[in-house]
Order: structure tokens, then C-alpha cells, then sequence
């Protein structure tokens, strides 16, 4: 038993340094906020500078707001749409780069390399991308018999899918080296055993690799959503959220009550339902996997 | 049973597959580099879109010359630098703690820290702008770093790599009679160094490539970093639509870390598969 029961301070004073900074910013920052959202505290209207004690109006008039509950809606399109298929197809680049190729190293790089770029980057890149007419992404669409709008970012209809492709371009190859390492930790006797006994390349995924990679698709899963909530780089570059709100997310729409509207007690009241989303949706992830195990 | 052939065959196709999607997954990049290298005075039009007359480094230059991007990088450098002195520390002192002690309050502590995973910074942006406003760090490079000083995922990982090395090897240092920080530099590292290894590379890529933050947080090109200098370079209003130019003040921006990337390609995929990140 080397594991020191101790009663020192020791542990307490290696602790304290992490413990103070994750106290300071994020424990005090959520009391903080669910505590000023309860007041109303706008500091571009002169008689509304000083916080006053409103209860939950500001989540109600949020609730109320057409806006608000366009970005809702547009927030879970961004999610649903961004992480099941960057997560689905990394998998596959996984499963397609774990075997023997020729120059495989570069193919990695290939997929991988958006993973390195700065959001900021990949964004201005895809804008030059996306430029109508001359882009390369509308004269490949139009070889291919494409004739709808050319303008993506200035489309209401398709602002929301062309940053949801940024994101999705960016982050399966990120995705994919997790994947990637979880399938060269697998056991080769198992597989071997299994093509001995007949199985076909889809009786192998679905009972063999599937199962044993449950724990590397819930660790992606997470950092997968809680990647989605949190990154709007691409939207300040692309759409500024725009045309019309039609790209606007939680996060965007926070910076910009926050930082636009000047309204902090609105602000406050997003930023704990974004952390409510953020928790809800980690803890059902995890019990739900835990679930699974158990059966 | 397959015969050499198909089997051979086989392998062909897959490979062909797999070229055609890296190369498709690339084209963005390399397109944006193509273009960084034309002429100014040679915009691209329907049908030229690849290249020009000549290649050219006049739109690096020129990029350079508009905005301040050598003050960007050094801004950068140095809170890129800054988080990741400060968190090898924090992380190291604290996941030591968590793996080798048992002390009161020990999960209580682990939890709370852990929150940070599932609370991520950024979500705190309004509350951590008040509070870096009441501290007196507004636009200051010190600003954008402080909230990333104390690494949940870092103290995690590290707790992780630690609870793996050898008992008999920690029971042995105690019989020398080494002391915590001999345990902690000649037993628990040397073992968990492609786990720390892993950890910064994700941290220097994380922060160098963070725009949100840092936007909020500064306003003067003193404290600023590449990203927000870059979002400020393409909203000037003498740019427009100079995609050449664009483009190539955007490879400035993703340039150095992509090099460190390239130099490090093969440590940092292994390293990803040794931690327990898999």
C-alpha cells in the first residue's frame, strides 16, 4: 500500500495553485452569473446602469423572444448536424488510414492537417472558398451539375450549413486520431480469430470494433458537443452571424448581447442556460453509457 | 478464400480512396496557398483559379507591411509560452497529489476542479470579462493567459499517467527515503513524460489558434494576438476582396505552429495514443 494516507498539508498546498485559478475562473464566474442574472443592469441606458433585483423576468422576455428561440433552434441544427457526421466520418478515416498503404503518412496529414489551423484561418480560407463565382467550391459544384444560389454566406437558407461544413471540415481529422489510437490498441488474435471463423468486414465492426471502441466514442462524443457550443470563430469571420440571425448560435448570440447590447443581466441568464445545456447534455451522455455497460 | 491477386487489388483500390479523400480534405489549404503565391495585380478570375503568371512573395510582404504582425506573434509567443510554463507546473504539483496522497476532501477537490471540463471557459466569458475589468488586466497579454493557469484536463491526464506507474516503484523510492519532490522528479515523471508531452502540444495548439477570448479582452495592437490581429487584417477596409493577399496574411497567421506540427507529426500522434486519451 504505497498510496500515503496522510494528514499533512502537502497534498493541500500541491492542490491549491490549480484549485485557486479553476475557483476563480470557473466556480466564482457560474455563481456569479446565475446570481446576476436575476437583475436587470444595461450599460448603454443610463436609468438601467445600476443592477436592480428582477427575478426571473429576464428569463422570461428570453423565452418570449422570437430571436432567442430562433437560436435555440439554430443552435441544436448546428449540433445535431456538426457532431454525429464529423464523428462518423472520422471514424471511418480511421478505419481507412489504420491499414497498410502506401505513403499512408501523408494521407494522415492530409486529413489531419485542419486540426493545426486556427479557426480564424480555416474560416478566411473557406470565405475565399465559398466566394461566388470564382471560388473553387461553386465551379466544382457547377461541374457537377449544381445550380442553385452561389452565394453561401449571404444566403439565409444556406449561412447555418456553410459554417456547419467549416466546422465539419475542420474537426473529423481531429476527431479521427482518437479513433485512430483506440483501434491500434485492439487485440489482432480477436480479429484473426473471427476471419478464421468467417466473419465478414461488417460482422467484424459491428461485434468486435464497435463494442471495444464504446469508451473512445464517449470520450469523442463529449468533447465533440461541448466543442460545438464553444467554438463561433468561424461565424465572426464567415456570417457574423447574419443574414438575419439565420446563423446566429448561443454563444454568438451571448457575445453579442453581451458585448453589442451592452445588456449583462440578458447576458447572464444565457450564459446559465448555455452551461445548463453544456451539463445536461455531458451527465445524460455519461449515465447513459454507463447504462450500456451494465447491459 | 481471397487470392493474391484480389487481395493485391484490394489494397490498390483502398489506397486510391484513401489519396482521393486527402487530397480532397487538402484542396482549401492548398488552393489558399496557390493563391498567396500569384501576383497582386493578377486577380483571379471564372476559369484561372489555380495559378498565375508567376509565383511571388510580394502578398507576404505586403501583408506584413499593412498590419503589425510581427507585435502579433511575439503576443502570441508569449501567452502561448505563459499557459504552458504555468500549467506544467499546476498540473504536475496537483495531479501528484491526487495519484499519491489520500487525504481528506480528496474527491470532493477532483470534482470540483474537473467541473472546468464540462464548464468550459469560453461559456464564462461575461462573468471573467467583470472579473478581469476588477483586477485591472484589461488588454493585457497577462489576461488572456490567467484563466488557463489551472488545467483541469491537464491535471486529469496527468493523475492518469501517474496512477500507472509501477506500485513497487513508488514503495521502493519511499525505502530509499526520498522525499515527495524526489518521488515526483525520479519516479512518477520520467514514466509520464509522452503523457506531458501530449498535453502541451494540445495546449500550445489550443491557445495559439483561441480567437473569442482574446478578442473580448484586448482592443490595442500591443496585447493582441494572430488570431484577432488576422479577423482585424480582413475586415480593414484598403483589403476587400485581395484574396491573394488575404490568403497569404492567413498562412502567416497558421504558419509556425504548422511547422511545429510537421517537425513533431509522428511524436504527437504517439503521443495521443500513449496518454489516455484513447
Amino acid at each position: 500500500m504505497s498510496t500515503r494516507r496522510t494528514r499533512s498539508l502537502v497534498p493541500y498546498l500541491l492542490i491549491l495553485p490549480t484549485f485557486v485559478f479553476v475557483a476563480a475562473f470557473t466556480i466564482w464566474p457560474t455563481i456569479n452569473a446565475i446570481y446576476t442574472s436575476f437583475f436587470r443592469q444595461r450599460l448603454n441606458v443610463a436609468r438601467f446602469r445600476e443592477p436592480t433585483f428582477i427575478g426571473v423576468e429576464n428569463y422570461v422576455k428570453l423565452f418570449h423572444d422570437p430571436r432567442f428561440l430562433n437560436v435555440l433552434r439554430n443552435t441544436f441544427i448546428y449540433v445535431l448536424g456538426t457532431v454525429p457526421a464529423s464523428i462518423i466520418v472520422a471514424f471511418l478515416f480511421a478505419w481507412l488510414v489504420n491499414r497498410k498503404i502506401k505513403g499512408v503518412g501523408w494521407v494522415r496529414l492530409g486529413i489531419f492537417h485542419p486540426t493545426i489551423l486556427p479557426m480564424v484561418s480555416a474560416a478566411t480560407i473557406w470565405m475565399f472558398f465559398f466566394t461566388p463565382d470564382y471560388g473553387l467550391f461553386n465551379t466544382t459544384l457547377s461541374r457537377l451539375g449544381y445550380q442553385g444560389p452561389q452565394n453561401w454566406t449571404g444566403n439565409p437558407h444556406l449561412a447555418l450549413l456553410a459554417v456547419m461544413i467549416v466546422a465539419f471540415w475542420k474537426n473529423a481529422g481531429y476527431y479521427m486520431i482518437f479513433y485512430l489510437a483506440g483501434l491500434q490498441g485492439l487485440p489482432h488474435d480477436v480479429f484473426e480469430a473471427a476471419v478464421l471463423d468467417g466473419a465478414t468486414t461488417w460482422q467484424q465492426l459491428r461485434y468486435i470494433t464497435f463494442p471495444l471502441l464504446r469508451r473512445t466514442t464517449l470520450f469523442v462524443t463529449t468533447i465533440a458537443f461541448i466543442g460545438a457550443f464553444q467554438t463561433v470563430d468561424h461565424i465572426f469571420v464567415l456570417t457574423q452571424g447574419g443574414p438575419s440571425g439565420a446563423s446566429t448560435v448561443l454563444l454568438y448570440y451571448l457575445w453579442q448581447i453581451r458585448f453589442e447590447y451592452q445588456d449583462v443581466g440578458k447576458a447572464s441568464a444565457i450564459t446559465v442556460i448555455l452551461i445548463a445545456l453544456l451539463l445536461i447534455f455531458t451527465v445524460s451522455n455519461f449515465m447513459l453509457s454507463e447504462r450500456k455497460e451494465e447491459a | 478464400m481471397e487470392t493474391k491477386a484480389t487481395s493485391r487489388l484490394q489494397r490498390w483500390l483502398w489506397t486510391l480512396i484513401a489519396w482521393g479523400l486527402a487530397a480532397l480534405w487538402a484542396v482549401p489549404v492548398l488552393w489558399a496557398f496557390a493563391a498567396s503565391l500569384r501576383p497582386a495585380d493578377e486577380p483571379i478570375k471564372r476559369g484561372d483559379v489555380w495559378f498565375g503568371s508567376t509565383l511571388t512573395v510580394e502578398n507576404y510582404s505586403r501583408a506584413w507591411s499593412l498590419a503589425p504582425f510581427g507585435q502579433y506573434y511575439l503576443n502570441t509567443f508569449a501567452m502561448v509560452g505563459m499557459i504552458l510554463g504555468v500549467q506544467i507546473i499546476t498540473i504536475t504539483l496537483a495531479a501528484f497529489a491526487f495519484a499519491h496522497y489520500r487525504f481528506k476532501g480528496r474527491k470532493l477537490l477532483l470534482y470540483l476542479i474537473l467541473l472546468q471540463l464540462m464548464i468550459p471557459t469560453t461559456a464564462l466569458l461575461v462573468p471573467n470579462f467583470a472579473t478581469i475589468r476588477s483586477m485591472g488586466l484589461y488588454d493585457t497579454i497577462f489576461a488572456i493567459a490567467i484563466p488557463y493557469f489551472g488545467s483541469a484536463f491537464g491535471t486529469f491526464l496527468m493523475r492518469q499517467a501517474f496512477l500507472e506507474v509501477p506500485r513497487d516503484l513508488v514503495d521502493a523510492g519511499i525505502m530509499d527515503g526520498c522525499s515527495w519532490w524526489q518521488l515526483l522528479r525520479y519516479v512518477y515523471l520520467p514514466p509520464s513524460m509522452p503523457t506531458l508531452t501530449a498535453f502541451a502540444l494540445s495546449s500550445v495548439s489550443w491557445h495559439w489558434n483561441e480567437f473569442l477570448w482574446p478578442l473580448i479582452v484586448t482592443k490595442s495592437d500591443a496585447a493582441r494576438p494572430l488570431t484577432a490581429g488576422l479577423v482585424r487584417f480582413t475586415q480593414l477596409g484598403e483589403i476587400g476582396a485581395q484574396w491573394s493577399l488575404l490568403s497569404a496574411a492567413t498562412l502567416l497567421v497558421a504558419g509556425p505552429l504548422f511547422l511545429l506540427f510537421l517537425i513533431f507529426q509522428r511524436r504527437f500522434i504517439e503521443s495521443f495514443v500513449h496518454s489516455g486519451l484513447k
